[in-house]
């Protein structure tokens, strides 16, 4: 009896040193000095070249299905851009590059017809789907078909709104006809947002059962540079080069595109370890982010698109007194006490360093800018540039100047009796109340006390018409967020004009948060939907932007940008602000 | 017992309807939207496009029912039909539970592809936890107050406390950015099919497995030394010494024993917690288990997918609870169930 219990107790212990034997095993290994150390590297080297050339991209956010039809996020268009392709694409510039297309139809070359009612496409020759079947004008159709189909619920039929029909001319030409005149008629097929999926692969999967799609979802055709062999849901992609790809072949032999985990982490896995060569979208402290950099491997490369963070300035009086009538426009008749004068909202711009924002605050992920249209290059007007130097003295000056004072001596200055207090909200999060506290510190030089709130950001951006915290009921002075237009403004711009005023009639539905009228916008705007790409189009968005930045409605802060981080040996890297960052992948070598 | 057992599984069914009523009520209820996660550009009218082709303008109860059906029907023909490769009825046209943050993908199909990788992780972090906690507790308690039972103590009130987040930075920063030796990223595509991949699976698995182990060790030595310190001033252990048994035999075969009573319980209810993974690791070190798939599910709005799994590990806790109650009655001789 005693002897089995003994043994007993022997077994436990072996146990235990097994135990320990393997925990300590992988750490005694490369403890024998620098040349086994070495041994190892090459014998890792050598392992890389029998598993062949493989790219390994870190998003954190992992992609739920490779497309941007069934599923909205960034990471599932970029998941799908590796092997899917549109006609047409943006590059980091903001102009149109021809992709499955021959050339960018235009009004010169006769492919946008001069009553800006249709635009016509043409194939490249030969293109082939990454099984070798043919790419043909009806996928091109019935991609429209599939993605405008209401009960798809196509995340990505904005782009097709509009859109009368899409017809296939011949085997490689396809005409789109719009139900009105459309000066941008570039918003269907150019982009990773609306790439073109094969009619034969998803001929069943239109509307209702596009849910009961789990092969085609998961795999879909692509005519990229690379083709999908693997997808494991919320986790990971893995691609091989596709031999029917119509460029030159793709240099990798396995791309590996995996999700999960915290940007910081991301971050440290390229810049540290080198164990990924590209991650995604890196939301860290910049001194972080600096930090990480400093270790050699890598380096942090920024995009950027149109997003601005901007305050907004309320036009009308949002005073808790009103009850249900705050921060309602009542055609015109409920105006905001001060911030409508014009040199306050003026002195109140002229009293911010910009610069210190953006390089404190967003680092790599931001710009100074006097803009609310920051990009594309020729949509930008230079005409507020002044903004960009911080002038306190200046700000002071003009308030004195149109008789604002502080009469009774407490700081703070009156108009017409009232005193400067104002209330700012913004969403919960580190740097907007950093960038706060810093225009509270400035706006106090100038005699304005500033109230700060936050809300958190599932309350603030949340919509619900019962909250009192939402950006579109907008109670308070001022609040701060971002937005941004997409390539062609005009969309943007559009929710600017009077009738976009939010009030309890539309539910606060209108995009025209800060309340603000302007005739001369609505007019502008107007000329602007009937006007073609070019310069009098550019010149247009100019005057807008001006009017809308000149009135004080807004008052612009930070151009912000995407901060991604690539390897030193990855070559051909093109970050792009406007499209996938995946756009370029085929070009992507060591 | 036998009737005991009848019984209790009987009261089981009731139980789990009840569960899976107020989870999915709560789910249902709860604010938030699966459209909420998509770009701010889409419009109301295509987000409400979006939610009827996910079926969520149905009443409650039609949903409800639908999904009863679907995973209480549907879901299991589906299994059976795949573990077998045979067809029962129209298999085709069967309605199974789809994500809706992966539209299409049977929600069933992303849990199976997950339950591997959390078992390998947690379970082996489990299994490590006893394997050092038990022999650690035991020796504190029968060494009570020795440098042993100090240092072991304070060990175990560190694992104990610290949270796994910072561990686990803790062990990519020292490990992977500083030494080196372990990968930071858990490759959820290796494939183990000869020895230098295992040692690979080893190295990759040897962070969370860590982390994880340090915290449950922790809990599980705390619990074995309090078990036996409760057992050793028993009568029972006095009459022991008295007949003249060695201190070995009288710890293993009589305070031991005892002791274990209670820690094999604790043990087999927390049996569900490996299945329901650890979210937390398992994000930090990107292991594709369900623990990231639920909190990825959460984050996407991702309803029927969240109902699922929180469901599974319902189940599994209500029949854990049985199974420890059991084996409490199977150990226990003083405990006789009727």
């Amino acid at each position: 009896m005693m002897r089995r219990h003994i043994s007993y107790l022997r077994v436990v212990a072996l146990l235990l040193t097994m135990a320990l034997l393997l925990a300590a095993c992988p750490a005694a290994a490369p403890a024998g000095g620098e040349s086994m150390a070495a041994d190892e590297e090459m014998a890792e080297e050598e392992a890389m070249e029998e598993e062949g050339k493989v790219l390994t991209i870190l998003y954190w956010q992992a992609a739920s299905l490779p497309g941007p039809y069934l599923s909205g996020g960034t990471k599932d268009q970029d998941a799908g851009a590796i092997t899917l392709e549109p006609l047409a694409n943006y590059d980091p510039n903001g102009t149109i590059v021809p992709r499955l297309a021959v050339e960018i139809p235009t009004i010169e070359n006769g492919g946008v017809s001069e009553d800006l009612m249709t635009i016509t496409w043409t194939l490249k020759e030969g293109l082939l789907w990454s099984d070798g079947s043919n790419v043909t004008s009806e996928d091109v159709v019935f991609t429209w078909q599939y993605c405008s189909t209401e009960e798809t619920g196509c995340t990505a039929s904005e782009a097709f709104l509009g859109i009368e029909s899409v017809e296939a001319i011949d085997d490689r030409t396809i005409r789109i006809t719009f139900d009105s005149p459309t000066p941008y008629p570039y918003n269907a097929f150019v982009g990773a947002n609306t790439p073109i999926i094969s009619s034969v692969q998803f001929a069943d999967c239109v509307g209702a059962a596009a849910q009961t799609c789990n092969e085609q979802n998961t795999a879909p055709l692509g005519t990229g540079p690379y083709r999908i062999i693997d997808f494991k849901v919320n986790d990971v992609a893995v691609y091989e080069r596709n031999p029917h790809y119509h460029g030159d072949p793709a240099y990798f032999d396995t791309v590996i595109f995996k999700g999960g985990g915290d940007a910081a982490s991301a971050a440290r896995a390229v810049l540290e370890t080198g164990e990924a060569d590209y991650a995604w979208n890196l939301q860290v402290e910049p001194d972080i982010l600096r930090d990480m950099e400093a270790a050699g491997l890598g380096t942090v490369i920024s995009a950027f698109a149109g997003y601005v963070e901007r305050v907004l300035v309320n036009q009308t009086n949002p005073h808790s007194d009103l009850g249900d009538d705050r921060s309602e426009y009542m055609g015109g008749d409920n105006p905001h006490p001060f911030l409508t004068f014009a040199p306050i909202p003026q002195a109140m711009s002229m009293a911010i360093d910009r610069t210190l924002i953006s390089e404190q605050l967003y680092g790599f992920a931001g710009q100074p800018t006097c803009n609310v249209i920051p990009a594309p290059l020729h949509y930008v007007s230079d005409s507020n540039d002044a903004c960009l130097t911080q002038d306190i003295d200046g700000a002071n000056a003009l308030l004195d100047e149109n008789g604002v004072l502080d009469s009774d001596g407490d700081g703070i200055r009156e108009y017409n009796g009232i005193p400067l207090k104002i209330s700012y909200q913004t969403s919960t999060n580190s740097v907007r109340q950093k960038t706060q506290a810093l225009l509270r510190q400035w706006w106090l030089q100038i005699g304005i006390e500033t109230e700060l709130i936050n809300h958190d950001a599932s309350v603030f951006f949340g919509g619900d018409p019962n909250s009192p915290d939402t950006y579109q009921k907008f109670y308070t002075d001022l609040q701060m967020y971002t937005t941004g237009p997409t390539i062609d403004p005009q969309q943007h711009l559009s929710n600017w004009i009077c009738e976009q005023i939010p009030m309890r009639g539309n539910s606060w539905g209108g995009g025209n948060i800060f309340r603000g009228c302007n005739v001369e916008y609505d007019a502008l705007f107007e000329q602007l939907t009937q006007t073609p790409v070019g310069p009098d189009r550019e010149a247009l968005v100019k005057q807008l932007n001006d009017i809308n930045v000149q009135s004080f409605y807004q008052i612009p802060l930070v151009y912000r940008g995407e901060v991604s981080a690539q390897l030193n040996t990855l070559k051909g890297v093109w970050i792009n602000g406007w499209d996938s960052q995946m756009w370029n992948v085929g070009d992507w070598h060591r | 017992m036998g009737q005991y057992l009848v019984r209790r599984i009987l009261t089981i069914i009731p139980t789990l309807i009840a569960i899976s009523f107020v989870i999915f009520a709560v789910l249902d209820l709860a604010p938030g939207d699966p459209t909420s996660a998509l770009p701010e550009t889409i419009r109301p009218e295509i987000r409400q496009q979006i939610r009827k082709a996910m079926g969520l303008d149905e009443p409650f109860p039609v949903k409800y029912g639908l999904w009863m059906r679907q995973f209480f029907v549907n879901e299991p023909l589906s299994l059976i039909e795949n573990a077998f490769d045979i067809q029962i009825g129209d298999g085709e046209k069967r309605l199974r539970v789809t994500s809706w943050g992966s539209r299409g993908v049977p929600v069933m199909d992303m849990i199976l592809e997950r339950v591997p990788q959390t078992l390998w992780v947690v379970g082996l972090a489990y299994l490590v936890a006893i394997v050092i906690a038990v022999p650690i507790g035991v020796i504190s308690a029968i060494r009570q107050y020795s440098i042993f039972d100090q240092v072991g103590t304070f060990i175990s009130l560190i694992g104990y406390s610290i949270p796994t987040f910072f561990t686990g930075l803790l062990m990519i920063l020292l490990f992977s950015v500083k030494l080196k030796w372990f990968p930071m990223i858990y490759d959820t595509n290796l494939q183990v099919v000869d020895w230098r991949s295992f040692v690979e699976q080893l190295r990759q698995s040897a962070m969370p497995v860590a982390v994880l182990g340090f915290f449950q060790a922790a809990i599980l030595a705390r619990f074995t030394r309090s078990s036996m310190l409760d057992n050793i001033p028993m009568d029972y252990v006095r009459t022991a010494t008295a007949k003249g048994f060695r201190e070995r035999y009288v710890v293993i075969r009589h305070i031991l024993r005892n002791s274990l009573i209670p820690v094999v319980t604790l043990i087999a209810l927390g049996i569900p917690a490996i299945f329901s993974g650890a979210i937390i690791t398992e994000q930090i070190f990107r292991v594709n288990g369900l623990g990231a798939l639920l909190i990825g599910a959460i984050q996407l709005n991702d309803i029927p997918l969240v109902q699922t799994v929180t469901f599974i590990f319902a189940c599994l806790i209500v029949v854990f609870n049985l199974i420890a109650d059991v084996i409490y009655g199977i150990l226990d001789p003083r405990i006789r169930y009727s």
